[in-house]
């Protein structure tokens, strides 16, 4: 008898335990940053060697000068707090009136009746328009600012968590009512967790959109803010600070993503979905 | 007069000319069916005949319908899928709902009696087919019913399981004596199980048949073979092999009954 049935069995494929498969490729995070550290690259040879004029695309080294400047002067710093007070007002306005509109037509159907059609047409309004008549009706203070931050987030989430509310398993709707659940055990410990998933996706969304809002906003109308740095440096001519700007938006951006991911880290533990090959 | 309302009051389940159409279809017509305190009955029948419905009317599922249909107010309720709420973890799945003693201690002696302490602190997402079961048997059993509506519950286990399955709530049957409605379309589980089998078809009680049978039963008893054969007849079951040449494990076609 051989000692190597493959020899006797060519035809039989190798099943290749998991943490054999791709041992070459390097750990995830280094895989998952490649993508930025080449462009990155990219950005310091073409800036270096003058494919691109400064004027027009600061290189990194510019960037990183004016933005220890923008800090040591405690403009940015300023500016960071305005900007972030803007959204997480807005945010928690938008909040709460979004889920809470949502829970009102998910839970009751004389709630849809009422509240879905109305929103649904607000929904297609684009809120970006709204600033002149924000600027009319509310000023040119804080309150226009948080109210498009608010309305950009109240959408997303109104239609993600109304979705979730229609979509909870009605077989475990049974169960409740065979386990004799009154109606507030109901909804906190069946439909709102079973909303959950889509809640959150609605919150990705929805903190995407305020970011817009808020850049929208500022950079219409401001006396501080991220927006408003842009907006002076236009007039003063510093591409720099436009694109530093720009470059701190993105990570906020990518920050409230992150956290969105931890949350659903944490409150996702129980579900059992595809995680990507 | 009086002898009736005692009669009733030894009931767990009354139901009297019940019917419950789907449309035009009529899926139960005016059945009538009483199942004592502590008695242990399974409804056998055909895909279709209306057996999973009656019990979904039982358990206060299901209003659309016409009829005098009374139940013990303390029910446990078991389906053919697990249905545990995935976001709660096994012993909270098992403890929800109970207005008083919603704590752990009374969740693992709940799961203790099903075999499941261990996994109390998993998610339903983890647990086998036959663990998925027994702790949503456990979660009806917590609440101590008087009345066990059991909706195929061991349909979707493979046959070791279902065996292990069966053990267990004959056990747990012997230990806490509550009424059992079994919905089942395994003859030999309702034989293994049942005080009384009856036979629904075409939305009414065809048959019935009290299992007098010392317990616990083993299907190679010669009295549960005549049994079984009277059940399968009724049921309109043809033997498709010869007997001399039967394997072990039954190979028959259940027919609609149309």
């Amino acid at each position: 008898m051989s000692s190597d049935p493959y020899a006797q069995n060519p035809e039989l494929e190798r099943i290749i335990p998991a943490r054999r498969r791709g041992r070459h490729l390097a750990p995830r995070s280094l895989s998952k940053s490649t993508g930025a550290i080449a462009l990155v690259l990219l950005w310091w040879l073409a800036t270096t060697y003058g494919w691109i004029s400064e004027d027009i695309f600061p290189s990194p080294q510019t960037l990183w000068q004016t933005f220890l400047d923008l800090v040591n002067g405690g403009e940015l710093g300023d500016a960071l707090m305005l900007s972030l007070e803007r959204v997480v007002i807005g945010f928690g306005f938008g909040f709460v009136t979004g889920v809470g509109l949502a829970l009102i037509s998910g839970l009751f159907r004389l709630g849809e009746d009422i509240v879905d059609a109305p929103m649904q047409m607000a929904r297609t309004l684009p809120w970006a328009g709204l600033i002149p008549l924000l600027i009319i009706w509310l000023g040119i203070d804080e309150t226009p600012k948080i109210t498009l931050v608010a309305f950009a987030v109240t959408f997303p989430l109104y239609i993600n968590t109304f979705a979730g509310i229609r979509n909870v398993d009605k077989t475990l709707v049974e169960v409740a009512h065979t386990l004799n659940f009154g109606r507030a055990a109901l909804i906190f410990q069946v439909i709102l967790p079973g909303a959950l998933p889509n809640l959150l996706v609605g919150l990705r969304y929805s903190l995407g959109s305020a970011w817009l809002a808020l850049v929208f906003a500022e950079t219409v109308n401001a006396q501080g803010g991220l927006g408003y740095l842009i907006t002076h440096a236009r007039e003063v001519y510093r591409v720099d600070i436009i694109i530093l700007c720009l470059a701190i938006y993105a990570l906020l951006g990518l920050s409230a993503d992150l956290i969105v991911r931890l949350l659903e880290k944490l409150l996702l533990s129980w579900r059992q979905s595809f995680d990507g090959a | 007069m009086l002898s009736s309302e005692k009669a009733r009051h030894s009931l767990a389940v009354s139901v009297r000319g019940l019917t419950r159409r789907f449309g035009e279809r009529l899926v139960i017509d005016a059945l009538d069916l009483d199942i004592k305190r502590g008695e242990f009955v399974a409804l056998l029948g055909a895909s279709g005949c209306g057996k999973s419905t009656l019990l979904r009317i039982l358990a206060d599922l299901d209003h659309e319908i016409e009829g005098d249909v009374r139940v013990s107010p303390r029910r446990g309720v078991a389906f053919q899928s697990p249905r545990l709420f995935p976001w709660k973890r096994v012993w909270n799945n098992v403890v929800t709902g109970l207005r008083e003693g919603r704590d752990r201690t009374h969740a693992d002696a709940a799961l203790t009696e099903v075999g499941l302490a261990h996994r109390g602190d998993a998610w339903p997402k983890d647990l086998s087919g036959g663990e998925a079961q027994r702790a949503s048997l456990a979660r009806a059993l917590v609440r101590n019913p008087d009345l066990l509506l059991l909706d195929e519950p061991f349909g979707s286990l493979d046959a070791l399981t279902r065996l292990k399955a069966q053990a267990l709530v004959a056990d747990l049957w012997q230990k806490h004596r509550q009424a059992v409605l079994l919905v089942t379309h395994d003859v030999e589980e309702a034989l293994l199980l049942a005080d009384r089998v009856v036979v629904m078809r075409d939305g009414t009680v065809a048959h019935e048949i009290v299992v007098d049978l010392p317990r616990p039963r083993s299907p190679s008893e010669r009295q549960f073979g005549r049994l079984r054969l009277q059940l399968l007849d009724w049921l309109g079951v043809v033997e498709t092999t010869p007997p001399a040449s039967r394997s072990p494990s039954l190979i028959s076609q259940i027919s609609d009954g149309h």
